[in-house]
């Protein structure tokens, strides 16, 4: 909790009360996501990059390919691994250190979308099988913080491996090939407050969120990886609902990721 | 040698005492109370500062003065082999000097107790990224509103084939003879900061140091530029 500050009864009171009149602190209906813009390749240095903004939160993913062991029980198979940073420049409440359980708990429900939804081929990034294989570092930089890093994070990793290459050069493994990817999954946010559920939270409704909810869905809306989060609680009916407005908001999003 | 410099045309194509294209945005976070985006050649930073704040714990807090807390960090993605995430000897250097170099020109006396805080993510790097860094950190402390007796720039000098070179790029770093980068505040001309690893003659040093500002006060022209286009607009 910690991430998102503290916050004055006067504010939770104050959204509380405009969600009774079914209105957001920024103006847009329950079930409306901020603008979302997505710039790839920008980064030279990495072998994919892709920055996205929702609304005022910004992050910037970059991909960086290391080769490496295989796990053991996968000799013929790359690996990935996925990091969240929260560095002191994107707020005032983030300290430098180790990444936080927050950064943690982002990092790790990003990762099992990309994973279970198969979106890298990891058994295509085999240099040489049960010794080298390919190791998918997908690096996380939040640059401004304003709300739903899950859904800013996983397009900005989405996007960014979409364009990423294999670095064989560098390895004089011949020449640089396109990183072998499939279908993204799409990840949508809500967080609920009073009696209000409300997709892509910013700062100010995560700051009164009572509970959060995550889904990632691949490119048929079946599910692949999900996460509630915070103190609250949701009715199943609650759940079933955010899912099916998810599946609304992927295809759109996925769109844009198709552009 | 003979590898870098041509009938004087260096790897990139410009001339000794030529920089390379900077572009620098003020104003670009939305939580940050001042910010910049900065380009110069393949380096792409962003630096924001948050304060003067509350110093804490408070036993941090100095009485008499502000606090200038500069972190410079390296995304993982910003190099050619990625980078271990935190902060290493080399960058914990940097945010030292660069702290030093900011602190020279704030009136800190005004703010006792605080701290302001600069952050400097380098987010793609070629050659360079201290100057940088400093010159985007300055514009943003400038649009945070803080109190300065100059708006503080910088800019590299070295020494490439036996040639005084402004502004090394990543080529000429690693196979040059020497690295001098300089921080000033240009109205006075006052060094902030100085480093320099490499082999120059004293002659060389002097004329490598006068390029550096040469090349530091063009710099400059271009802060006030990015200030005066965000703040024109907001009229």
């Amino acid at each position: 909790m910690d991430m998102f500050g503290k916050i004055s009864a006067v504010k939770k009171d104050y959204l509380l009360g405009l969600a009774k009149e079914g209105k957001r602190v920024d103006g847009r209906g329950f079930d409306e996501y901020r603008e979302i813009t997505i710039e790839r390749n920008v980064i030279k240095n990495a072998e994919g990059s892709a920055k996205v903004k929702i609304g005022n939160t910004m992050v910037m993913a970059g991909i960086k390919l290391e080769i490496g062991e295989p796990y053991p029980d996968s000799p013929e198979e790359g690996t990935m691994t996925t990091s969240v940073e929260l560095p002191p420049l994107a707020s005032p409440e983030f300290e430098p250190g180790p990444p936080t359980p927050d950064a943690i708990e982002i990092a790790r429900v990003i990762d099992r979308g990309i994973r279970e939804s198969e979106y890298i081929h990891l058994d295509k990034l085999v240099v040489e099988p049960g010794e080298k294989v390919w190791i998918v570092f997908i690096d996380i930089h939040v640059l401004d913080y304003d709300g739903n890093l899950f859904d800013a994070g996983s397009l900005a990793a989405s996007a960014a491996l979409q364009n990423a290459i294999i670095p064989n050069e560098r390895h004089e493994l011949g020449d640089n090939a396109p990183l072998p990817v499939g279908k993204p999954p799409i990840s949508c946010t809500f967080v609920k407050f009073g009696d209000s559920i409300v997709v892509d939270p910013n700062l100010d409704e995560e700051q009164v969120a009572e509970a959060r909810f995550t889904v990632a869905l691949d490119e048929n809306g079946d599910i692949r990886a999900t996460q509630k989060g915070l103190a609250g609680s949701f009715t199943l009916d609650e759940i079933k609902n955010n899912i099916n407005r998810a599946r609304i908001h992927a295809k759109n999003i996925r769109k844009l990721l198709e552009e | 040698m003979g590898e870098l410099i041509k009938n004087g045309i260096r790897v990139d194509g410009r001339k000794p005492d030529e920089l390379r294209r900077i572009k620098i945005e003020a104003g670009v976070l939305y939580r940050a109370d001042g910010s910049c985006y900065l380009e110069w050649g393949g380096n792409k930073i962003l630096a924001a500062v948050y304060g003067p704040r509350e110093a804490l714990p408070r036993h941090i807090q100095d009485p008499t003065k502000a606090l200038v807390n500069a972190r410079y960090n390296m995304a993982s993605f910003s190099v050619q082999e990625r980078k271990r995430p935190g902060p290493d000897r080399r960058s914990t250097e940097i945010s030292k000097v660069t702290s030093e170099a900011l602190e020279a020109v704030i009136f800190t006396e005004l703010f006792p107790r605080t701290t302001i805080d600069i952050n400097i993510e380098v987010l793609d790097a070629e050659a360079g990224t201290r100057c940088a860094g400093i010159t985007a950190a300055a514009v943003a402390l400038a649009d945070a509103g803080i109190p300065m007796r100059d708006i503080p720039v910088a800019c590299a000098a070295g020494k490439v084939d036996g040639v005084v070179v402004l502004d090394l790029t990543r080529e000429e770093d690693q196979g040059g003879e020497a690295d001098l980068p300089i921080a000033i505040a240009p109205r006075s001309e006052e060094i902030l900061l100085l480093q320099m690893d490499g082999h120059l003659t004293y002659k060389e040093f002097e004329e490598a140091i006068e390029l550096a500002i040469k090349g530091a006060k063009q710099v400059s022209k271009l802060q006030k530029e990015a200030l005066m286009r965000k703040y024109k607009k907001v009229e």
